[in-house]
């Protein structure tokens, strides 16, 4: 029991990070597969909404295992989540919890805040803006920076390509500059 | 999944497969490799349930992804606002051993289990990677989630980022309908 235990609190950077970069030469040396996960939500557009536009037009099935790769990320997520579940509420920063309490957000239950990420949430403007405006952005930007954190930051900062370092920066700056300077407004509608 | 490396053995295992693609094949390669980073770089054709194995690595990743919390919302913040350096750690310390595995990989010219040459696409650069890489950030410093997560935190049963889920991929298609009309 005491393996369990141990596997239900949060794990430390220094065991995810090394695992997380093992993902690069598993994919490598599975099936010669770049790791990189924002590309699946090109194939699934390939695959339902093609509407003839050539961005779309190719054969995603030769890219099917991508979609394999994030429907195991959905299933580890359950498992993580319901086999493995933290008992304790999430610990952050004291400043950072103190600050989110002026804006009425203080469930630490879920690693999703249920304060605000959740089905009558999705009615407000707030809850819209994030949920709806920012996974669109989410969407549009990584296809447009053509790769996300995995593709870019991981996969590609480790093959050494300076383009990857450019998006990387661009992301990090791009959040740097929503999470300080603009969400504060979003937060307090 | 044994199956599957049977059927490599028999292609060739010392030396990549020799595979004589089509004008029709190479333009669709074309196509599929734009602006994607997670490529298929393998020639062979593997049977569908052969995927099953990527499935596999997803499970581990997922669950790592969220006992790390590297998918809650407030280890974003906390990134964002420089007050813990948990999410540093994870990406830095997943780059340093991706950059020694990539590193020995090629120095040691290995093969994947199909017995082909491991192949990396070189990245090219366009100034999409510096707007569209802002655009994302955005979206990251809201939503706390980039596309992983996104489908990690569904499977802890926050069943509402189907939403968010289902607006990247809007997202993805408007990107690819106004490819041609934005800035590169």
């Amino acid at each position: 029991m005491q393996i369990l235990e141990l596997l239900q609190k949060p794990w430390p950077w220094w065991v995810a990070g090394p695992l997380i970069g093992l993902t690069v030469p598993a994919l490598l040396i599975l099936g010669n597969k770049s790791f990189g996960i924002s590309s699946s939500l090109r194939h699934m557009c390939a695959a339902c909404i093609p509407a003839n536009i050539p961005f779309f037009s190719y054969n995603w099935k030769k890219e099917i295992w991508n979609l394999f790769f994030v429907g195991g990320i959905f299933l580890g997520g359950i498992i993580a989540g319901f086999l493995l579940t933290n008992p304790e509420p999430i610990v952050v920063a004291p400043t950072l919890a103190s600050d989110l309490a002026a804006y009425g957000i203080t469930n630490y239950n879920h690693i999703v805040p249920a304060d605000l990420f959740s089905w009558p949430a999705l009615l407000t403007l707030r809850g819209f803006i994030m949920m709806v405006a920012g996974g669109f952005l989410v969407g549009f930007g990584t296809r447009y920076a053509g790769g996300c954190t995995s593709g870019h930051a991981i996969m590609g900062l480790s093959n050494l390509q300076w383009p990857s370092l450019i998006a990387t920066i661009s992301f990090m700056v791009g959040g740097f500059i929503m999470v300080n300077l603009i969400l504060p407004y979003i937060l307090s509608l | 999944m044994i199956t599957n490396v049977n059927i490599n053995n028999d292609l060739a295992p010392e030396s990549t497969p020799f595979v004589d693609h089509t004008p029709e094949e190479i333009l669709e390669s074309e196509i599929r490799h734009q602006d994607s980073m997670c490529v298929n770089e393998s020639d062979i054709n593997e049977p569908l349930s052969a995927n099953l194995k990527y499935g596999l690595v997803g499970i581990f990743f997922g669950i790592v992804f969220v006992k790390a919390e590297i998918v809650s919302w407030f280890r974003i913040q906390e990134m964002f606002r420089l007050e813990s350096f948990h999410m540093y750690g994870v990406i830095g310390s997943a780059v340093v051993v991706g950059m020694i595995s990539i590193f020995l990989i090629k120095r040691y010219n290995a093969r994947s289990l199909g017995g082909e040459k491991i192949k990396i696409e070189e990245k090219k650069f366009n100034k999409g990677q510096i707007y569209g890489g802002l655009l994302f950030g955005l979206g990251w410093g809201i939503t706390g989630a980039c596309p992983g997560p996104l489908f990690a935190q569904i499977g802890t049963g926050a069943s509402v980022i189907v939403v968010s889920l289902l607006s990247a991929v809007a997202g993805t298609w408007v990107y690819g309908k106004f490819r041609d009309k934005l800035p590169h």
